[in-house]
């Protein structure tokens, strides 16, 4: 129920975005995210944008995963030598 | 697709599985309240994943499953006014009452349509002026906003003939009455992502203050909630408890302003009926009386008529922990996806769906 998916916006027309999922253009309201732009990404539920992603945090928490990853093959290369 | 496909690298879920294995020493129950993060951990295989320490609870975070059958009821009689078309989304159709469902209403020639946003409904509401659109308001704070919405924009336009049945709950009173009931051991929680965008992971701030339990607020990806078992464990053995946001793309300690401003014009907490739970202060949204006009419960006083509970359905006892969809008799055999007995077998994030979909004879 709370299904919400990240979509980019394409246009804006007032309080209503064009926005692009998996490859699909669809309308979105943006009465509770006024301040989304152009390119954007924006969580879609039920029709409206809930809110606008940060691509930065996104890319930091991949960055964090990355580091958990390269420390566990160091481990694994520690523990082989 | 961006924002989800890089969350489910199963490169990088290797390292997360192996980190946790090894930093978990106490065996612990971890919680996660939301019906969504039920699918992504049995679709991932998550519970096969974690170490034999870690036991995973699945919650009451289901809008669906906890809205009681009196409530139910009530939206299935208004179906049946003459002239109403009710609006609802279409998780609600199939869901048991008492004696009925809105799928058999329509059948009976009730005028239920299924709609993907509110704003379809206020569409209905426009191109039939001359008949009332009652929307079945059900979700908890990631729905209400939107709800909110509508009802404003029918507000501005002038849509007279458009109004909300709003059986709308809010998340922290439910996970508040769930640790005070103290029947299931909860020892760390996950909360949910999307509710938490609304809210902020604020909201929770009672549960790492007041009970000294770690709650970590994460997404719907599989490397989402691995993450928030990761931080779990490293707070549990570390003996803190905190508040933490594994979902820093999308949520912010303060949550949407916006959209919290708006339900708090439309809407005021009430008490609320959950199926399993019973009355809980405070964790319903009922509108506020500025806004009475568009409140199908005062609009349109109908009688649900008595409330009969499903005769053997656990979904109650499931959707407290306290027991698992294998306890229930009824699973996989009277009860079903195509035959549902109760609401947790009907919404595809009810506990008793998710496990016939992916745990039909086993418990991880």
């Amino acid at each position: 129920m709370c299904l919400a998916v990240p979509a980019r916006v394409k246009t804006i027309e007032g309080t209503t975005a064009q926005v692009e999922i998996g490859g699909v253009t669809r309308p979105v309201s943006l009465r509770l995210t006024p301040h989304a732009k152009v390119g954007d990404y924006v969580i879609v539920h039920t029709g409206f944008a809930i809110n606008v992603l940060d691509e930065a945090e996104g890319a930091e928490t991949l960055r964090l995963f990355d580091e958990i990853a390269r420390v566990a093959e160091e481990e694994e290369k520690g523990e082989e030598a | 697709m961006r924002f989800l496909t890089e969350f489910r690298r199963s490169d990088l879920a290797a390292p997360l599985i192996a980190r946790i294995a090894a930093r978990s020493r106490t065996a612990v129950n971890f919680m996660e309240f939301c019906g969504g993060h039920t699918v992504t951990i049995f679709r991932y295989g998550i519970r096969q994943v974690v170490p034999e320490t870690l036991t995973m609870r699945s919650g009451p975070g289901c809008p669906v499953c906890v809205t009681a059958n009196e409530d139910l009821d009530r939206a299935i009689a208004l179906a049946h006014v003459p002239g109403v078309i009710l609006a609802t989304f279409g998780d609600m159709l199939k869901v048991p009452g008492s004696r009925s469902s809105l799928q058999a209403a329509k059948a009976e020639g009730a005028d239920v349509r299924v709609v993907y946003s509110t704003l379809d409904a206020l569409d209905i509401a426009r191109k039939h002026p001359d008949r009332p659109v009652v929307f079945l308001g059900i979700g908890f704070e990631t729905t209400a906003p939107t709800v909110a919405a509508s009802i404003l924009e029918a507000q501005e336009t002038g849509v007279s003939n458009y109004s909300v049945l709003s059986l709308h709950k809010l998340s922290p009173p439910a996970i508040r009455a769930l640790l005070d009931a103290g029947e299931t051991a909860i020892d760390g929680i996950i909360a949910p992502g999307h509710v938490s965008t609304i809210t902020g992971s604020r909201a929770w701030d009672f549960v790492a203050r007041d009970d000294g339990i770690p709650c970590v607020v994460t997404g719907f990806e599989p490397l989402d909630v691995l993450q928030a078992i990761d931080r779990l464990v490293a707070m549990v053995e570390a003996g803190e408890a905190r508040v933490e946001i594994a979902y820093r793309r999308a949520v912010q300690p303060e949550g949407n302003p916006v959209a919290l401003r708006m339900m708090d014009e439309v809407f005021e907490p009430a008490p609320a009926a959950w199926r399993g739970m019973g009355m809980i202060p405070g964790s319903g949204l009922r509108l506020r009386e500025a806004f009475g006009e568009f409140d199908a419960r005062t609009r349109f006083p109908v009688d649900p008529g008595p409330t009969v509970e499903p005769e053997g359905c656990l979904c109650g006892d499931v959707l407290r922990a306290v027991k698992t969809p294998h306890d229930c008799p009824l699973f996989a055999t009277a009860c079903t996806p195509e035959t549902p007995v109760g609401p947790c077998m009907v919404s595809a994030e009810g506990s008793c769906s998710t496990y016939y979909a992916y745990a039909r004879d086993h418990d991880r």
